[in-house]
């Protein structure tokens, strides 16, 4: 038990963390690509049309996988806070400042997926709906991250701020998800949930899965490339990083 | 495991739906290819002054 302990927390600091993420960095982006190229050829070439929504359905196949890493990326960044926050860990505050960027994407794109889905279905590009507004301040809430840190100096107290506003916005993951039951919304319910037998055909379900674990993938390999980044630049001076900058010399 | 596409400018047209089918693959794909061009280029920038910076530092010390 002792001995697990330790090697946890071994990866704990940038240091031991640095070189072990840069190993796993081109694992996550093969994934992404693999995954990526067979959940588009199963969602654009192979999946066949839907009968109410036509062609324009398709774009549930990356909508759907965007809207769920916005959120996932979330309580992530926010697991890292609270983190942070109980045990005053370095590589808490850098976890959770390179998933960040990250996350706004996500949510950028569902939000923009979404309008391009909803001009079509719903004749809007935006409704001030329960789903879509929460959406909306979830992306809020990411740039907000971004500009608290950048706004402040010191990067542990950024850290302690960033975390703070993390945890406290982590209310909206619920209410993102739960929107579609709890008011009565423009946006559809669930077609896949935990609890029930997906609403989809399965050659569709395999497509948006497979897109959803490549956009899974690349989320990683993006936050731990700006991870590395982060911990050079906030380690910089310590022998450790002194040496990797001579190592980036020799290539 | 067929294809559903009966031609090139059906998978195009996305039966009416091109706009926003590929307004929403194009956007998606771009961003995902500018955030890590963007990551690598900050990386690239910081190591590069980093290094500046270590030489500035040898050269004061002599």
């Amino acid at each position: 038990m002792n001995n697990r302990l330790i090697n946890w927390f071994k990866y704990a600091s940038p240091q031991s963390f640095y070189p072990l993420a840069g190993k796993m960095i081109p694992w996550f982006v093969a994934l992404a690509t693999v995954f990526g190229a067979a959940g588009l050829w199963l969602g654009l070439a192979v999946a066949p049309t839907d009968f109410q929504q036509g062609e324009g359905y398709r774009i549930i196949f990356i909508h759907v996988p965007a809207s769920w890493m916005s959120m996932f990326i979330y309580l992530v960044m926010a697991f890292w806070a609270a983190l942070g926050l109980a045990y005053n860990t370095r590589l808490s505050g850098m976890m959770a400042q390179a998933l960040a960027p990250t996350g706004a994407l996500m949510a950028f794109l569902s939000l923009w997926t979404g309008a391009l889905w909803g001009k079509p279905m719903w004749g809007t590009w935006w409704v001030w709906d329960a789903r879509l507004t929460s959406e909306l301040i979830l992306l809020f809430l990411y740039i907000g991250f971004i500009a608290l840190q950048a706004a402040i100096d010191d990067p542990r107290r950024a850290d302690k701020a960033g975390a703070v506003l993390a945890l406290v916005g982590s209310v909206n993951i619920p209410i993102i998800y739960f929107s579609v039951k709890w008011w009565n919304t423009l946006h559809q319910g669930a077609s896949v949930s935990l609890n029930k037998a997906p609403a989809m055909a399965s050659i569709m379900l395999w497509g948006m899965l497979l897109l959803a674990l490549s956009f899974w993938m690349y989320s990683i390999a993006v936050a731990l490339y700006r991870a590395r980044t982060i911990m050079l630049e906030r380690e910089r001076g310590t022998e450790w990083v002194k040496e990797v900058l001579q190592r980036e010399g020799a290539k | 495991m067929n294809i559903y596409w009966n031609s090139f400018a059906d998978f195009l047209a996305m039966g009416g739906y091109g706009l926003y089918v590929w307004g929403s693959f194009g956007v998606t794909a771009l961003v995902m290819i500018a955030e890590p061009i963007l990551a690598v280029r900050s990386r690239k920038s910081l190591v590069a002054r980093l290094k500046r910076q270590a030489r500035a530092d040898r050269n004061k010390e002599q």
